[in-house]
């Protein structure tokens, strides 16, 4: 099984950690993992902001380097909801199909396609889990507060048995940090003010670090923690699973 | 008020995020309203059963609208209800107008009517020289301020109960520094019965009108609509041409779902059924479109005319809730107001589809299933393409597109001070970088997860990187 590794734009910049995590943890799963060099960004960005006919060259240049692998493996449900919803191609609709059936976030690739129920290990410390609006109601990577329908998680379900880590329970399970791509330069007041309350939610139940599996959630959030100069610290849920010792 | 000029909605969310207190109790306030609709909604098994039916309902209104508006005009007239047709807010509100001036009447009780305050319709009348009371509680206190409603279902939810002594003490002349909620409310309670001994024209909005029998519907929780409607001598209702249901038996389903998601409430305290005038009284609907078939004609947007008006993606609103009302500086305010205001005006109300952050919590609450963050996605491609976005921006953007559809161009611009964090996620056209105002800067690696790939990727099967 042949498996391409997208790393979003911002997380090869800034938080290759993230990447090698990824990378090193599908490893571990046993899994064949490439990253194809040539790939820049999804054209999210761009399209959030209504630009989406600017995307052709991106959405050209994801096909070239994503055709032809099993699977394409991402540590962000964003990135993976863009792709999903919005790469296409005129000249190659058929590759882009096959891409945007393949293409799957971190977490629900370890559950539903490797079927990995838990990974055993162990990580001593109070966690809150951000689940990030894309990755949950985009990709329904769990249930959503709002629809009466039983309770899943995919990513809580592979820290659920980890030993030690205690996923404490938050007061608003789901609602949106504030980030929103460029929402977070053009209504920063707001984007701020989202972010410090999702900020108290974790704090008042006394967290170590704040999980999930959108780095720019985390990004965000770990922006505002640092300002105030909080303890709680931000880990990709990638970046848990990869320091396991199992 | 109406005719102010716009402030977008960042620059108004701004200045209400000043009162870090006062946000705090509007963003609480509604989220307990949200989480009550949550309790309530969660109890009912067959719920989402239940907004699948509705909104399957909606759609064959909308599909079939010319029909079921012929079958409820026919009905409502062979009920004695004078039927009128308005195409335009001018035309509501000049229809609204004759029916005064036959009378001769320059009194008028309304009953909350979000179409009302669409077009607007208070201050046409007053400059004709029409005195409107609006008899809503919430409704009422924000007209003694000069406001507009702030929420379609909680008009005054921006208020806090000081600020409401302070206005009814300047109106009213209750006591100063009186802050309980049941001596307020009774002030109100007493000044407005004298409101409905004397009106003679009542003016009520409409939540449901029935094709199949030419009735409607009105929901309150005060019955104030009653009280206007029963007491006046002409009963006006005023309705959006979408609020139709083809038969009775439909009324169960919403009238399920509007109190649910709006308040929490099993059903509002009245949902009162107007058919026919009593002896000796004169009721008038006026049909109005306002922009409707314009929307029903723009497939990406027609879902929207499935509204019900309940509230419940503006409580669930994350962004709504710490930005006001106001800021939406349209009569619907929210998710589901910036879907309907760019069809209304797209210069005006260009901001609107951007003032989110497509979190799709508005969309699951949405008793009729109305897939809202889709919309105020694509409204942000058409407001785009039509050329309502600063030159700046667009700039940026091609620029942007140009990079990132270039690898060796991406990893130039990457390595040359880190290019992603200068222009995306957001530091676009942005010369005084907002991201770092009350926020840090991500801290710079040593090397970009690629330039790491490159040297580690083979080997790195073999050793622990850790
Ligand atoms: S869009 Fe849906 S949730 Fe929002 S007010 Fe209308 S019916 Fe209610």
């Amino acid at each position: 099984m042949k498996i391409g590794l997208f790393i979003p734009c911002y997380v090869d910049q800034f938080y290759p950690k993230v990447g090698i995590a990824t990378y090193e943890l599908l490893q571990k799963l046993g899994c064949d993992v490439e990253f194809p060099m040539g790939q820049t960004c999804c054209g999210q960005p761009m399209a959030n902001s209504g630009y989406a006919h600017l995307t052709k060259g991106c959405d050209a240049n994801f096909i070239a380097n994503f055709s032809g692998f099993d699977y394409i493996v991402c540590p962000s449900g964003s990135c993976v909801l863009h792709v999903k919803d919005h790469l296409h191609d005129e000249n190659q609709e058929d590759k882009a199909a096959a891409i945007r059936n393949t293409v799957y976030e971190l977490t629900e690739f370890i559950t539903d396609i490797l079927k990995i129920d838990h990974i055993d290990g162990r990580f001593p410390y109070k966690v809150g889990m951000h689940v990030s609006c894309h990755g949950q109601r985009g990709l329904k990577l769990s249930q959503m507060s709002e629809l009466n329908a039983p309770f899943f998680s995919k990513p809580e379900q592979l820290l659920h048995n980890i030993e030690g880590l205690d996923l404490v329970a938050l007061t608003r399970k789901d609602e949106c940090c504030g980030f929103g791509g460029t929402f977070c330069v053009t209504e920063e007041a707001v984007s701020v003010k989202m972010g410090q309350d999702r900020i108290k939610d974790h704090e008042s139940h006394n967290v170590d670090y704040i999980t999930g599996g959108d780095m720019s959630c985390l990004m965000h959030l770990e922006g505002i923690l640092k300002r105030q100069k909080s303890r709680i610290k931000t880990i990709h849920i990638a970046e848990i699973l990869n320091s396991l010792e199992n | 008020m109406s005719s102010e000029k716009i402030i977008p909605h960042s620059e108004a969310a701004t200045k209400f995020n000043k009162d870090v207190e006062r946000v705090n109790w509007h963003d609480e306030t509604l989220w307990f309203v949200r989480a009550k609709r949550d309790k309530s909604a969660h109890q009912i098994a067959d719920w989402e059963l239940l907004r699948e039916t509705a909104s399957k309902i909606k759609n064959n209104v909308l599909s079939n609208i010319h029909d079921y508006l012929v079958e409820f005009e026919a009905n409502a007239q062979r009920n004695g209800i004078i039927v009128h047709w308005a195409a335009d807010a001018k035309e509501h509100n000049e229809i609204v107008h004759s029916i005064m001036a036959k009378h001769d009447v320059k009194q008028m009780v309304k009953s909350k009517s979000m179409l009302t305050e669409e077009c607007h319709l208070n201050d046409y009348l007053a400059e004709k020289g029409i005195e409107v009371i609006d008899s809503d509680l919430g409704e009422y206190i924000v007209q003694l301020r000069k406001e507009p409603p702030s929420h379609i279902v909680l008009p005054a939810i921006h208020l806090k109960k000081e600020d409401v002594s302070e206005t009814f003490h300047e109106h009213l002349g209750t006591e100063k520094g009186n802050f309980n909620p049941q001596y307020l409310t009774e002030s109100a309670r007493h000044s407005l019965r004298n409101t409905f001994l004397t009106r003679k024209v009542a003016l009520t909005g409409v939540n449901f009108a029935v094709a199949e029998t030419g009735e409607f519907v009105v929901c309150t929780n005060e019955g104030n609509a009653d009280m206007g409607a029963h007491l006046a001598d002409v009963h006006i209702a005023c309705m959006g041409f979408e609020k139709l249901v083809p038969k009775r038996e439909h009324l169960g389903v919403f009238l399920r779902l509007l109190a649910r998601s709006a308040t929490g409430q099993p059903i509002t305290t009245f949902s009162s059924h107007f058919k026919k005038p009593r002896d000796g009284q004169e009721m008038h609907i006026v049909i109005v479109d306002n922009g409707r078939s314009k929307q029903l004609g723009r497939e990406d947007f027609r879902n929207s005319l499935k509204c019900i008006r309940c509230g419940a993606c503006m409580n669930t609103c994350p962004v709504y809730r710490r930005s006001g009302g106001h800021s939406y500086h349209n009569a619907v305010a929210g998710p589901i107001g910036s879907i309907l205001a760019p069809n209304l005006d797209m210069s005006k109300n260009a901001d609107l589809p951007f003032a989110s952050t497509l979190c799709g919590s508005c969309t699951n609450v949405c008793p009729v299933k109305i897939d809202i963050h889709d919309q105020l996605y694509k409204w942000r491609q058409v407001l785009v393409k039509d050329g309502y976005t600063p030159t700046a921006k667009t700039v940026a953007m091609k620029t942007m597109a140009k990079v990132l559809a270039n690898p060796t161009i991406f990893n130039i611009a990457g390595k040359s001070g880190r290019f992603v964090m200068k222009n995306i996620p957001g530091m676009v056209n942005n010369k005084m970088n907002k991201w770092y105002d009350q926020r840090e800067m991500p801290d710079v690696p040593e090397e970009s997860f690629r330039e790491w790939y490159k040297k580690n990727s083979r080997e790195s099967k073999s050793k622990d990187n850790e």
